[in-house]
């Protein structure tokens, strides 16, 4: 065995569920992962991302020199170098060692100064050329909190605009609009762990297993050993199944029927907890209104499932003495993600399900920090805390905070990342800085996104590696990853948690908050301007100075969250936190029931297309692949399959592992089939990590009204049989035994 | 309700559902312990932590057997430090202890000699390196059960490794032997986490054994096709 | 691996998928029958039909010596290698067979479909030296012979109670009288039946000696929403054939007991796990249950047979409960007992054969009856399993009381007119007396006083030319085998027991192998986890103090 020289504990920096992490260091190189086994939130328990999947920090490709593109040194202006008529900028993966003819687009090395400056140079520029509007920012879900509250701070004090998100937006966007409309919060009510207390509970349109692996475990748990019932609705037949109750596989996007008469038949055989509903909610009557025609019959024909089905979970969930909903992107992810949620959170309030411990409505968070990033305000509609933007009131309060003059930040609400990247043309966003995003993969519709990336005036790309988004900036600026910053994530059950640097940063490298500084000083001396406080002497600061203005955080200092983080809310310096929210009251004040339609997906199936596309992930994967397709994990997961039933592949003709062309009226991927029982008749998945096979090159780019988030969850596609020459890397082959 | 025992000639008292382990360790006695964790089943397999109970011919495992009132129990009587000298000297001569500090400890503290078997069989292996993440060197393997344990019911619910064999040929194995990636191991590393020897080991952690650089691991397998433009 | 035709699997195990993980054993059975071996897309197939993970079914293949992950013949030759059977040159038969049919033991001849290897014990000791054939699940006279096999044991002794019906052919339901016991049982209540059982002072017959009454007691007075009953027929220990005796020549009286057990503890379903080396049992059984269940005795009750597949350990009860539930054979740690958690966590009553067999004897005759038989402490008739060096081995029945010299002589004496220089009793997890103990009376009391087990009433004689080392190599050898694996002090004490008894055999013992084998033997007895092991140095140890130059240098 090899003694480290000292073991870190940090949190994942993968998933929400938010493991801690003791990182085993010998030489400033992380060779174990160990986790403790009364750890709060994993319990000992790791999956083999967090376990194994931290190597990509050492990857040969991992760059951590800043670099920017040779005409900026030249002192060009881009529409000097323009790279085609279609498109200002070219998509750059690599250093040039074409030393004999560059070319004004090669990326070179150098300094920071020099980096920064260019960056400082030209945001300034575009910004006092074209206003607030020209500006966007894309902040980081995968970042600390502390990162992600300076940068969008950076965008609203100086560039004055709210044009600023992150990729929330394309997750559970829907979930957290109608998590305000009906409660006044957007987070789980509960935390993970209490799903051992549930007698019943409901996982819908979350591929827990994979997703989030631990969550999972919790849920088996659950099953095996407090005989809880599971109650699955999901169009794959997912690993949870093995241990479910009961499975309903309705059609992709048919989430509003089946729950909405899961209500119906609550309410008709009077299961309805009315205390609660009395004392509780309002809007009854209008809702009650907009029920009637949801019957399980209406519902089946819809999406497939048995009414008879639909009753018994009814029967069962409203029945149980504890239940809660735990749910994924298959709700969110839709052109009607909000009115899904909806339907999810009428089914706690008719029942009382929620406010208690071992209740709730738990929408489980992807990303790691994807709660935190929405909490420190990275998004359009908001300050930190959820404060709307278009409210004086919090206005005012933040303009005290940064020091910025009364009537200074805008009223205006912001543009969301589909819009962001919607606007990308002469007239509308000039500028996007990207801190650890990757539109150019999680992005719908990526023959388009493409095509907006291209217009873009000026690009900034903090990351650690070049992906598909940062090949297309002018600016590259090298960042660390979690192993080598302190800060702290928030995970999916709102617990607060340390991260910490297991060593300093490789290479020239730099925590992203003291880059985002560095620049926020430059930008001020360039217009003149020394307002807010930027020179913060750690990450501390900037949770202590974000908290003093967001009650949910103002009782968390690295101190009381050092050994085991605290559950937000968090009101003041003697709180323990708050695992189960709403025993009182919502934030709101009443629960609010909505009036809710059947609105099918945007784009239905037909002779042409006759598939419905789902997408999703896998365990071994992570996004958009900049981590995991560089580390050990792609070796265990090499190639993008897509799953498509037994049925359905005897009718095509289409055997286990034949190549074969996946293609939507937007884009097409080749890739080899798996013939499984996993998916259903007339559905086929696809995961979204491989580059090579981008399936959101199919995905439809319709956004819901409200929340705006994309209907990655279902769009039409047709099958062709394709050649092994076709494939994009025909001689890896996956070799799992896995589910 | 608690419960008052002798342990060791001294008064001990328990809680209702302690074991004698427990009461043991709250009270400062020392027993050994080598399958037992404290995330697991308890099995009570090693039989290192047995105690003599007056009144029981066999010896009892203190790790699963509830305190009773009015017990008399000695932890290290001379038919436990008898057993327990001979487990070790069998464990000595059945695997590779390099990587076991604990049980080397546990040696010296019994006095146990590594060579006390001459012409014993051992339980050898090849190292099994058949996946990216975690090494297999079963020639290090208690067979504590752990791994197997937190792979099936105690924690994952994966079940991708049982035994083969039976009696001092047992082995961990997975479905006629098939390499990792290749069964349903959706590579948790639980089972690294709790085993109590090198046995199952990260792969970062086997190659800077073997004298690999870091830079060297960091630039294993990771050639990737060239991006089609 | 060639192509595996599976369309005759999914029928074959058809009526196994509805019990799921507890019907693991009979699918991997049946399909055994079929294909001779397990190969690895049969073991999937039933991996996914029943329900049960692919490393498990795995670990279960390759836990039971009957299981085959290899290709095996349809048609397998096991000769025992035993010591009742090392007597009379068991060794000399394998060899002799492998020649003729020009295999190696454990090999596999392609054309024949015939494979030839060693086995431990086929409880047959009264006609060694001992070899089973069988063709798939049907055990013939021999290869080749399309007859089936069913062999005679002599019964003798002074009492014919228990073995009233033995010594012929299987009696049927007719001549056996009806369950008339079980009438008389129903019509007291089931506590009556308990105590019934208690005031006979039954204990257990398969060498624990638990008293019956409690354990029924036990049972029947434990909670649970399902009650089972067991018939342990695993008679695995070397030199035990008594049960095989009493199932084949009268299985109606075992069956009777068991639905006596069953109405008192109000079990709904019994099973009779009877050991894989037992074939030519099963249909004899199986005739009987139909007899019994078309006469109306079965009613709201059923029971199961269930076949083992070559584990000695799998006579220890927690061990057969862990096999009729589909996994491999290891002992529970108990507390708690079967009697609150047995097979499938639910309280369960399981008996050996021959105690099962007293219980319709005691309630015919009433308990007070019944202790007139045997001694105060040891009451009721008790089979006995003489083999080795007599002239007449075989089942001798006799009262409880009766003397080692009285038996012997029921059995013709040593054979050849030697001297006696030791009897085995108990098997192999037993202890050697010599011609000193030859007036001790068979009891449990009386024989505990020596030092000396009663266990399951083996009686195995070797006379004054026989080389103990040879018999105490062949009980290493069996327990080595038979060790399930999970305690430390038997997983690795077996094997280090075989190996220094195996150089002792030879005559060349090491410096140190009296103490070694002296601290391996204690551990095993003191530590281990189960039976198995608390009794795998018991015959050894009793032979280092009998005999302690046979273990020393040779200076």
């Amino acid at each position: 065995m090899i003694k480290p020289d000292r073991v870190v504990t940090s949190t994942c920096p993968y998933c929400g569920v938010g493991c801690t992490l003791q990182l085993h260091v010998k030489d400033d190189f992380i060779f174990k992962v160990t986790t403790p086994f009364d750890s709060p939130v994993n319990h000992g328990n790791l999956c083999v991302k967090g376990r194994f999947g931290y190597d990509f920090i050492y990857h040969p490709k991992r760059i951590t020199t800043p670099m920017v593109r040779r005409y900026l040194l030249e002192g060009k202006s881009i529409f000097d170098v323009r790279h085609s008529d279609s498109a200002l900028r070219p998509q750059t993966f690599e250093l040039s060692n074409n030393e004999l003819s560059p070319s004004p687009w090669d990326w070179v090395e150098t300094d920071w100064d020099t980096a920064l400056n260019i960056v400082a140079d030209n945001l300034t520029r575009i910004y006092k050329r074209d206003g607030s509007d020209a500006m966007a920012v894309y902040c980081c879900a995968k970042a600390t909190n502390e990162d992600n509250y300076v940068l969008q701070k950076m965008y609203r004090a100086l560039f004055r605009t709210n044009n600023v998100d992150h990729c929330t937006r394309l997750c559970h966007a829907g979930s957290v609009v109608a998590l305000q409309q009906a409660v006044g919060s957007s987070a789980m009510s509960n935390t993970a762990s209490q799903v051992v207390m549930n007698d019943v509970f409901i996982v819908t349109g979350s591929n827990t297993s994979e997703n989030h692996p631990i969550i999972a475990l919790q849920m088996k748990e659950a099953v095996q050993k407090h005989g809880a019932k599971m109650i699955v609705v999901d169009p794959r037949r997912i690993d949870l199944v093995d241990m479910a109750e009961m499975w309903l596989p309705l059609k992709p996007g048919t989430n509003v029927p089946v729950f909405s008469a899961m209500a119906n038949v609550i309410v008709k055989e009077d299961l309805v907890n009315w205390d609660f509903v009395k004392n509780r909610t309002e809007n009854f009557d209008e809702f009650l209104e907009s029920l009637e025609k949801f019957t399980p019959e209406y519902a089946e024909e819809i999406s497939g499932v048995p009414a008879e089905d639909i009753r018994k979970a009814a029967r069962m969930y409203a029945t149980a003495k504890n239940a809660a909903i735990y749910w994924g992107m298959g709700i969110s992810q839709l052109s009607h993600g909000t009115a899904s949620a909806m339907a999810l959170i009428h089914l706690a309030f008719l029942t009382g399900h929620v406010g208690r411990d071992g209740t709730g409505l738990n929408p489980l968070r992807g990303q790691n920090n994807v709660q935190g990033a929405s909490d420190m305000g990275s998004m359009p509609f908001h300050y930190p805390g959820y404060m709307r933007v278009d409210n004086p009131d919090n206005r005012s309060k933040w303009e005290k905070a940064w020091n910025i003059e009364e009537g200074g930040l805008s009223l205006k609400l912001g543009l969301t990342t589909t819009e962001i990247l919607g606007n990308a043309h002469e007239g509308g966003v000039r500028a996007l800085y990207i801190m650890g995003e990757n539109p150019m993969m999680s992005e719908p519709n990526l023959n388009l996104t493409r095509h907006h990336m291209e217009q873009l005036e000026f690009i900034v790309a903090q990351d650690i590696f070049i992906n598909e988004s940062a090949a297309f900036a002018d600016v590259f600026l090298p960042a660390t990853p979690f192993a080598e910053k302190d800060g702290t994530f928030s995970n999916t059950d709102r617990r607060v948690q340390r991260v910490r640097a297991a060593h300093s940063p490789r290479g020239m490298s730099r925590p992203d908050w003291q880059i985002v500084c560095d620049i926020a000083l430059r930008i001020e001396s360039r217009l003149g301007v020394d307002t807010s406080h930027w020179a913060y002497s750690n990450p501390e600061e900037i949770l202590r100075e974000m908290g003093s203005v967001n009650p949910d955080y103002a009782g968390i200092t690295y101190d009381r969250i050092d050994k085991e983080g605290l559950i937000y809310p968090v009101p003041h310096m003697e709180h323990p936190g708050t695992p189960t929210l709403f025993k009182e009251s919502f934030p709101r004040g009443r629960g609010k029931f909505h009036a809710l339609d059947y609105v099918p997906v945007r784009e239905q199936v037909d002779d042409e297309y006759p598939f419905i596309l789902t997408t999703g992930r896998l365990l071994e994967h992570w996004h958009g692949g900049s981590m995991t397709r560089n580390s050990a994990l792609n070796e265990i997961y090499p190639e993008a399959r897509v799953e498509i039933h037994p049925a359905d592949a005897e009718i095509h003709g289409i055997r286990n592992g034949d190549p074969v062309k996946v293609q939507s009226r937007r884009g097409e991927v080749i890739v080899r089939a798996t013939v499984t029982e996993k998916t259903t008749v007339g559905v086929i998945f696809l995961p979204w990590h491989f580059h090579e096979a981008a399936a959101n090159l199919l995905t439809n780019d319709a956004l819901d009204p409200q929340a705006k988030i994309p209907e990655f969850k279902a769009c039409a596609v047709q099958v062709f049989p394709a050649r092994e020459s076709d494939l994009p890397n025909a001689e890896i082959v996956l070799n799992r035994g896995r589910y | 309700m608690t419960i008052t025992f002798m342990m060791d000639g001294k008064e001990v008292t328990a809680q209702d559902g302690q074991t004698l382990l427990d009461v043991a360790r709250e009270n400062g006695i020392n027993i050994p312990t080598i399958c037992f964790h404290e995330a697991t089943t308890a099995n009570a397999l090693c039989r290192i932590c047995v105690v003599e109970v007056e009144g029981m011919r066999v010896l009892q495992p203190s790790c699963v057997v509830k305190a009773g009132a009015n017990m008399k129990v000695q932890t290290r009587s001379e038919k436990v430090l008898r057993a327990r000298k001979t487990i070790l000297e069998m464990l000595a001569s059945t695997m590779d202890l390099s990587d076991a500090p604990d049980i080397l400890t546990m040696m010296d503290e019994y006095g146990a000699s590594h060579e006390r078997f001459p012409d014993a069989e051992r339980r050898e292996s090849e190292v099994k390196d058949d996946n990216p993440m975690y090494v297999r060197d079963y020639s290090k393997c208690l067979l504590c059960w752990r791994c197997v344990q937190v792979c099936a019911d105690d924690a994952q619910y994966t079940f991708a490794i049982n035994f083969e064999g039976r009696g001092f040929e047992t082995q961990i194995a997975t479905f006629f032997d098939k390499p990792i990636p290749e069964t349903t191991c959706v590579m948790c590393g639980q089972c690294v986490g709790v085993c109590p020897t090198g046995a199952l080991k990260p792969k970062r952690e086997f190659l800077l054994e073997q004298g690999m650089s870091p830079n060297e691991i960091s630039v294993l397998n990771t050639g990737r096709k060239k991006r089609k433009s | 691996m060639s192509d595996i035709d599976l369309s005759q699997l999914q029928p074959a195990i058809k009526k196994f998928i509805p019990l799921g993980r507890t019907g693991l054993l009979p699918a991997l059975h049946a399909a055994q029958n079929i294909y001779g071996w397990l190969p690895e897309s049969v073991a999937a197939e039933i991996s996914k039909a029943l329900r049960v993970p692919l490393a498990d079914v795995h670990g279960v293949i390759e836990f039971y010596s009957m299981y085959y992950n290899k290709p095996t013949g349809r048609n397998v030759i096991r000769v025992c290698t035993d010591p009742a059977c090392g007597l009379r040159d068991g060794d000399g038969l394998l060899k002799k067979l492998c020649g003729q049919f020009d295999v190696e033991p454990h090999q596999t001849h392609p054309e024949l479909d015939l494979t030839i290897e060693p086995s431990p014990c086929l409880g047959m000791c009264d006609q060694v030296p001992a070899m089973l054939v069988t063709k798939g699940d049907r055990a013939i006279e021999d290869f080749g012979v399309d007859k089936n096999f069913r062999p005679k044991s002599l019964v003798g002794g002074t009492l014919r109670l228990l073995t009233k019906n033995c010594g012929g052919e299987t009696t049927s339901l007719e001549t056996y009288g009806g369950y008339t016991a079980l009438e008389k049982a129903k019509a007291m209540s089931r506590e009556q039946v308990v105590e019934e059982i208690k005031a006979s002072g039954l204990v257990g017959r398969g060498g624990a000696a638990f008293p019956t009454g409690i354990k029924w007691e036990g049972a029947l007075k434990a909670e649970g929403d399902a009650k089972y009953v067991i018939c342990n027929a695993d008679e695995s220990e070397p030199g035990t054939f008594k049960d095989r005796v009493l199932m084949l020549d009268d299985p109606h009286l075992m069956i009777e007991g068991l639905c006596i057990a069953a109405y008192a503890i109000g079990a709904s379903k019994g099973y009779i796990y009877i050991r894989g080396e037992y074939p030519y049992i099963v249909p004899v059984l199986e005739n009987a249950l139909s007899e019994a269940r078309a006469a109306g005795y079965l009613e709201n009750f059923d029971i199961e047979i269930r076949v083992g597949a070559g584990a000695y350990i799998c006579g220890e009860e927690t061990a057969l409960f862990e096999s009729i539930e589909g996994k491999r054979g290891f002992p529970r740690v108990k507390p708690p007992f079967p009697t609150t958690h047995g097979v499938f966590g639910k309280p369960t009553v399981i008996n050996n054969v021959e105690t099962l067999c007293n219980v319709p004897l005691i309630l015919d005759k009433g308990a007070v009856e019944y202790r007139k038989i045997g001694t105060e402490k040891s009451p009721g008739p008790k089979l006995f399993c003489l083999s080795g060096d007599v002239v007449k081995p075989g089942v001798y029945e006799v009262a409880f009381g009766a003397t080692l010299r009285e038996v012997l002589e029921m059995a013709g004496g040593v054979m050849d007119g030697k001297k006696l220089k030791s009897v085995l009793f108990g098997g192999a997890a037993g202890a050697f007396a010599t011609a000193e103990h030859l007036d001790v009376k068979m009891t449990f009391e009386d024989l505990r006083a020596f030092g000396l087990p009663l266990g399951s009433g083996v009686v195995m004689v070797f006379d004054e030319t026989r080389d103990m080392r040879d018999v105490l190599k062949r009980l290493g050898h069996f327990f080595a085998h038979e060790s399930c694996g999970k305690c430390y002090p038997c997983q690795m004490g077996t094997r280090r027991q075989m190996e220094i008894l195996d150089r002792v055999a030879e005559g060349n013992p090491q410096e140190g192998d009296f103490v070694r084998l002296q601290d391996v033997g204690w551990t095993m007895t003191d530590a281990s986890l189960c039976g198995l092991g608390q009794t795998a140095a018991s015959a050894v140890l009793s032979a280092m103090k009998l005999w302690p130059d046979l273990f020393e240098v040779k200076s």
